[in-house]
């Protein structure tokens, strides 16, 4: 490999000294610290008093531990499966017809404008996306009474038959832009006189799509549908800025959960334990995926 | 790798082809999903210059009668929003530039150096890589607290500096193990030392991705809420997204200030977006490994 000749690896070492150092102090010994949390009662004041696995049975028992948890699933079809199958169609569209058809420059003003609310501030997104929503004076509920459809109006983030789709809704318009240029960029691997191939032997649009673009772009599908689904486990800021987790548990989702039990209710260690628990299920979540990939290569390859 | 291709196909003018309905119809429904993407930016355009009378008699979709500041004026003055947008460029700036010297240098000991046990640190910068931020951050808040650095803009910068060079080194360590290896022992053979390899070699020649590297770590750092939300409690330490939060939690904001405040905090992203458009559109890819 690409040692330098003449220079023994373990001269190397002193380059890896600030960052490992870093590290240990900002990652290693918190997260060690955090799971030692996750077995003491801690109220922030007091010093931790060691209790073994009473969070972790309490959490067993907890409804709302399950239902964040739950919602986490909703959360990865908003941001995950829905993103990736309308990223699919989008991408494939704006390669296959726009581009050919309509020039670069139609392609690329889609790819942007689509791309936007990628870049936003999640903070930013949020708030005007709850100013949007609200019951009075909100832009879709006076949308409605201006159509003449009043008597649609809803609290949409206040009621707990539709906060969750809301959230979802919002999710998608944050994440649909990120597959679409993802995938746009795996598509200019392949080789346009194909399509033109394809074309030319009768194979219709869809056709081109499965055999074309959709073998060309797995790799790209993976890693989305990876980052896309840790992201999806994380998410914070819009339930934390628009419903709080409510109405009821509804919304909550792990992330927020444990923030709320740190710095509302003061239960460190059971927030401890739920943020331990998140992340465990990370990183089995990636352990899978990658044994997937390694599989769906492998199987390639044969 | 590279988006030559469709460049160079598009300068070399080819007659128009024909375009069926089909295709105009497809041309118009991305058009149409395009605008609903907008949607929520074009509402807070609308609303952002309103006045709240103006507001209140003709609704969020009525043309703005008068030109209004009122609702941005608020917003400015509540936070003292230069100041808010300075702490977000410094803090956003420092991570950047030390996220990509920490990640450069550890890099260059994996890739380029191959020291012994490299698999073992690889794997643990993967896992702090995705160790959910709510995982550290009570331990984070008790350390910063006891040091002295609890509400303070240095406790992010050297949180996110090192947040962000987890993701750095990983990424640059598998750049750097397909660094050209002649180049090396090039200047192995010229007599230069490990130090002088790594600044007048290896950093001029990954150059672009180094850049790609920074502009993420900007930009990340500068959309980054829940650490800064739970560390930053005092308006003047506050970065751009924490103090719209902040003042909107509090019931501060009417509907005209929360359009403006939407959009003089989208403005610097919007513009940093439009300076870097280039190097965004070579490191989305990068991006995506995130």
């Amino acid at each position: 490999m690409s040692r330098i000749p003449g220079n023994p690896s373990r001269r190397f070492f002193i380059y890896l000294v600030p960052g490992i150092a870093m590290l240990i102090w900002i990652v290693v010994i918190p997260t060690v610290w955090n799971i030692y949390l996750s077995f003491t009662q801690y109220r922030g004041i007091r010093p931790p008093i060691w209790i073994g696995l009473e969070n972790w049975k309490s959490l067993l028992h907890d409804h709302t531990f399950w239902v964040s948890f739950g919602n986490s699933i909703w959360m990865i079809l908003a941001m995950v499966v829905i993103p990736i199958v309308i990223g699919l169609l989008l991408s494939s569209l704006i390669f296959d017809v726009i581009q050919k058809k309509f020039g670069a420059r139609m392609a690329s003003t889609l790819r942007a404008v689509y791309y936007i609310p990628q870049i936003l501030p999640i903070a930013v997104a949020s708030l005007a996306m709850g100013w949007i929503l609200k019951p009075q004076e909100g832009v879709v509920n006076e949308l409605l009474k201006a159509v003449g459809l009043g008597a649609l109006q809803q609290n949409w983030l206040g009621s707990p038959r539709t906060a969750l789709i809301m959230l979802m809704l919002i999710m998608i318009w944050i994440q649909l832009g990120y597959p679409v240029v993802i995938f746009l960029s795996g598509l200019q691997r392949v080789d346009p006189e194909l399509y033109e191939a394809a074309s030319l032997d009768g194979a219709g649009w869809y056709q081109r799509f499965r055999v074309i673009t959709l073998p060309a772009i797995t790799p790209e599908i993976f890693v989305v549908a990876l980052t896309c689904t840790i992201a999806a486990l994380k998410v914070f800021a819009p339930v934390y800025m628009l419903t709080t987790g409510g109405p009821g548990d509804s919304t909550m989702v792990p992330s927020y959960y444990s923030y709320s039990q740190f710095f509302q209710t003061q239960q460190v260690g059971y927030g401890a334990a739920i943020s331990t628990a998140l992340a465990v299920v990370i990183i089995i979540v990636a352990i899978v995926f990658t044994r997937i990939q390694q599989n769906s290569e492998q199987k390639s390859e044969e | 790798m590279t988006s030559v291709g469709i460049k160079t196909r598009d300068a070399i003018r080819r007659p128009r082809k024909h375009r069926s309905g089909g295709e105009w119809a497809i041309l118009a429904l991305l058009i149409v999903g395009g605008l609903i993407m907008l949607f929520p930016l074009l509402v807070i355009l609308l609303n952002a210059f309103k006045s709240a009378t103006d507001y209140a008699t003709n609704g969020p979709l009525g043309f703005p009668r008068e030109f209004s500041l009122k609702g941005i004026q608020t917003f400015w003055n509540a936070t003292e929003f230069p100041w808010r947008i300075w702490t977000s460029v410094w803090t956003s700036g420092l991570v950047a530039a030390f996220a990509v010297v920490l990640s450069s240098l550890s890099a260059y000991a994996l890739g380029i150096g191959r020291v012994k046990g490299r698999s073992w640190i690889v794997l643990l910068i993967m896992l702090a890589n995705m160790m959910p931020q709510e995982a550290l951050l009570y331990p984070l808040y008790m350390m910063f607290k006891s040091i002295g650095l609890y509400d303070s803009d240095w406790a992010i910068v050297i949180i996110f500096t090192v947040l962000q060079s987890a993701f750095g080194t990983y990424l640059l360590s598998s750049v750097y193990g397909t660094f050209p290896k002649a180049i090396l022992e090039a200047a192995t053979i010229d007599g230069a030392s490990r130090w002088q390899i790594f600044h007048k070699v290896v950093l001029p020649v990954s150059r672009p991705t180094l850049s790609v590297l920074l502009v993420f770590f900007f930009v990340w750092t500068w959309n980054e809420y829940m650490i800064p939300n739970a560390f930053l409690i005092s308006s003047r330490t506050q970065t751009v997204p924490i103090a719209l939060s902040t003042l909107s939690g509090q019931n501060m904001m009417d509907a005209t200030t929360t359009a403006g405040a939407s959009l003089i905090s989208i403005v610097p992203t919007l513009i940093f977006f439009l300076i870097f458009q280039k190097t965004l559109a070579r490191g989305i890819t990068v991006g995506s490994v995130k």
